[in-house]
């Protein structure tokens, strides 16, 4: 647990960049500091390792007050992660992920297994491990990154704006990473970033800062996007947020239809579909796209193959969100949504009618959500 | 010129050999000053100008003065190589002081911010991050440094410090051209042989540059 206790940052010239701030970071959840640039995000979550020192309050690790610790011994024991990773462009990839563990006096032999363990965890290939920096992409350096912050397995991560540098394919699939890392690791993380689709999407917890050091809430994202405090947090959490708050809520029972289903490969003749799609799928059962007999009719002999496939389509899992859902029917050229079971293989469909139907009847707004798994928010 | 060196190639071997302890010398202690004044230059930014001026000043003094004035201030007798040494020292610092701050000024702010986040203290982030990333800068700077010495030696055949500077003064002495164009070839094989030496050793310091970017 992190414990701001009335913390303040003023500077000299009379800048105040955090003001008075209370606020608890949970054990085992991420805490995501959010806020348009100079609300101070940056300055509290430096404070924490004392990068920066609070002009008032304190600090607390656990029970432990934070000036009252070298900060040298602070710091090993906090992982950090920066924008453009700031690996060391002298030091081999495992040479760096090692960096804390040779600090606190590992074996070196010891470092480096630890160091080529933690590369696979973080998803880049062995071999990388003798490569340097300079050889590896944005987003394989903020992966190498990552395991640079993770070596000595510190309890306490701060990662300030990890991702935003690197494209948005990089991106998304650093989040989902970065997610199923800390599923499996449970660290006390605080993340700042700018961007509020980064702090909905992967905060337990997300603190809504505005210019000055000021918190204007601290909420889960769902209550962020359903009851925003004031105007500023509803103008900063911004539009669709009605759509993106059926992200939080898990669909429930879904009744489901029968969905008439062609194989792969399997000769078209004879097939027939009320509306003239039909849904493919493999000989697992697994939807593969849409199929528009009115493309493929030609030769009585034309089988199903991939490039007939229209494949515009998202599928949702049984157990997703009411978003996840509501975008399969929506993005479903034949107007149904393709629902799965948890082996991928099709469950039936739903309408959008349907799905609007369910979000009428729910009740409003539920505070404490339970985590919505698998499918996509 | 190789008959010339042949019949006095005792004596030209030994001015050599001179010539590149004298040249090689204040290399190494101009840079073992100039690291921790480029440092200080450095952390307190508003030292930078004033060193850096000082040091652009002291390379200005001519270099026969400072052999002549030496003596006096250091009490030493004029033929002692130890007022070569020192003098040029005092050039090494200067070139190098600026070339010390700007190396580690090339460091970048992330590496630095990381590096400090991790956990170093200012010395082991000093020697185990800023200087290894630094070197090919300060590599450049020892470079020009070690052409500069083995040229600004010869001047001190002046004051009859033996060095390969004894054939320009007997060839000019003598009307004689051949030792002074061996003596121009022996200095410029010698800073060549520094040059080789420097970008030898930070090629072995920096395998990471060698790395092919992706």
């Amino acid at each position: 647990m992190i414990r701001f206790d009335s913390v303040s940052k003023h500077y000299p010239d009379g800048t105040v960049a955090v003001d008075s701030l209370d606020l608890v970071a949970p054990s085992g959840q991420i805490t995501v500091f959010v806020g348009p640039s100079g609300c101070g995000k940056t300055t509290s979550l430096r404070m924490i390792n004392r990068m920066i020192e609070p002009t008032s309050g304190s600090i607390w690790l656990d029970d432990q007050d934070t000036s009252r610790i070298a900060t040298h011994e602070l710091r090993r024991q906090i992982g950090y992660v920066i924008q453009h990773a700031g690996l060391f462009p002298h030091r081999t990839i495992v040479d760096n992920i090692a960096t804390v563990p040779l600090l606190l006096g590992w074996d070196r032999n010891k470092a480096r297994a630890r160091g080529r363990e933690l590369l696979e965890r973080v998803g880049l290939p062995a071999h990388f491990a003798e490569r340097y920096p300079a050889q590896l992409s944005g987003g394989q350096q903020q992966r190498v990154g990552v395991a640079r912050a993770l070596a000595a397995d510190p309890p306490v991560m701060l990662m300030d704006e990890p991702f935003s540098a690197v494209d948005p394919i990089a991106r998304d699939q650093l989040q989902e990473e970065f997610l199923r890392l800390q599923n499996e690791l449970g660290k006390t993380i605080v993340f700042v970033t700018h961007d509020i689709d980064e702090a909905i999407k992967l905060g337990d917890q997300v603190a809504v800062l505005r210019v000055g050091g000021r918190l204007a809430q601290l909420a889960t994202p769902a209550q962020l996007l359903s009851e925003p405090a004031d105007a500023f947090v509803a103008a900063f959490v911004g539009r669709d947020r009605g759509y993106r708050a059926l992200g939080f809520t898990p669909v429930g029972e879904l009744a489901t239809h029968d969905e008439p289903t062609i194989a792969m490969g399997s000769a078209l003749t004879g097939a027939e579909a009320a509306d003239g799609w039909l849904l493919a799928v493999d000989d697992q059962g697994a939807p593969q796209g849409w199929l528009r007999l009115a493309d493929s009719r030609p030769g009585a002999d034309t089988t199903v193959t991939e490039d007939l496939l229209h494949r515009g389509g998202t599928v949702a899992g049984a157990d997703a969100s009411l978003r996840a859902v509501l975008d399969a029917c929506l993005s479903s050229p034949s107007g149904r949504g393709v629902i799965v079971d948890e082996a991928g293989r099709l469950a039936g469909t739903v309408t959008a009618s349907e799905v609007l139907a369910l979000i009428e009847r729910r009740a409003p707004a539920d505070p404490n959500p339970q985590p919505v798994g698998g499918g996509g928010q | 010129m190789i008959d010339y060196y042949r019949q006095n190639s005792d004596q030209i071997n030994g001015w050599l050999g001179w010539h590149a302890r004298l040249s090689a010398l204040p290399l190494l202690f101009g840079l073992l000053i100039a690291l921790p004044l480029g440092w200080l230059a450095r952390r307190y930014r508003w030292l930078y100008p004033p060193v850096v001026t000082v040091a652009g000043l002291l390379y200005t003094i001519p270099s026969l003065a400072l052999f002549i004035l030496l003596p006096g201030l250091l009490k030493t007798r004029i033929l002692d190589p130890t007022n070569v040494v020192v003098a040029l020292t005092v050039y090494t610092v200067a070139l190098l002081v600026r070339v010390v701050a700007d190396a580690l000024g090339s460091v970048s702010e992330d590496v630095l911010q990381a590096a400090t986040a991790m956990g170093y203290r200012r010395l082991g982030r000093l020697l185990k991050v800023e200087l290894p990333i630094a070197v090919p800068v300060i590599a450049a700077g020892l470079r020009v440094a070690a052409v500069s010495n083995v040229s600004l030696v010869s001047v001190a055949a002046l004051i009859g410090v033996p060095e390969l500077g004894q054939l320009f003064t007997n060839g000019f002495q003598l009307s004689y051209q051949t030792p002074i164009l061996l003596g121009i070839l022996l200095s410029v094989l010698l800073a060549l042989a520094f040059d080789s030496v420097i970008q030898l050793v930070a090629r072995v310091l920096t395998p990471w540059r060698r790395a092919v970017p992706r």
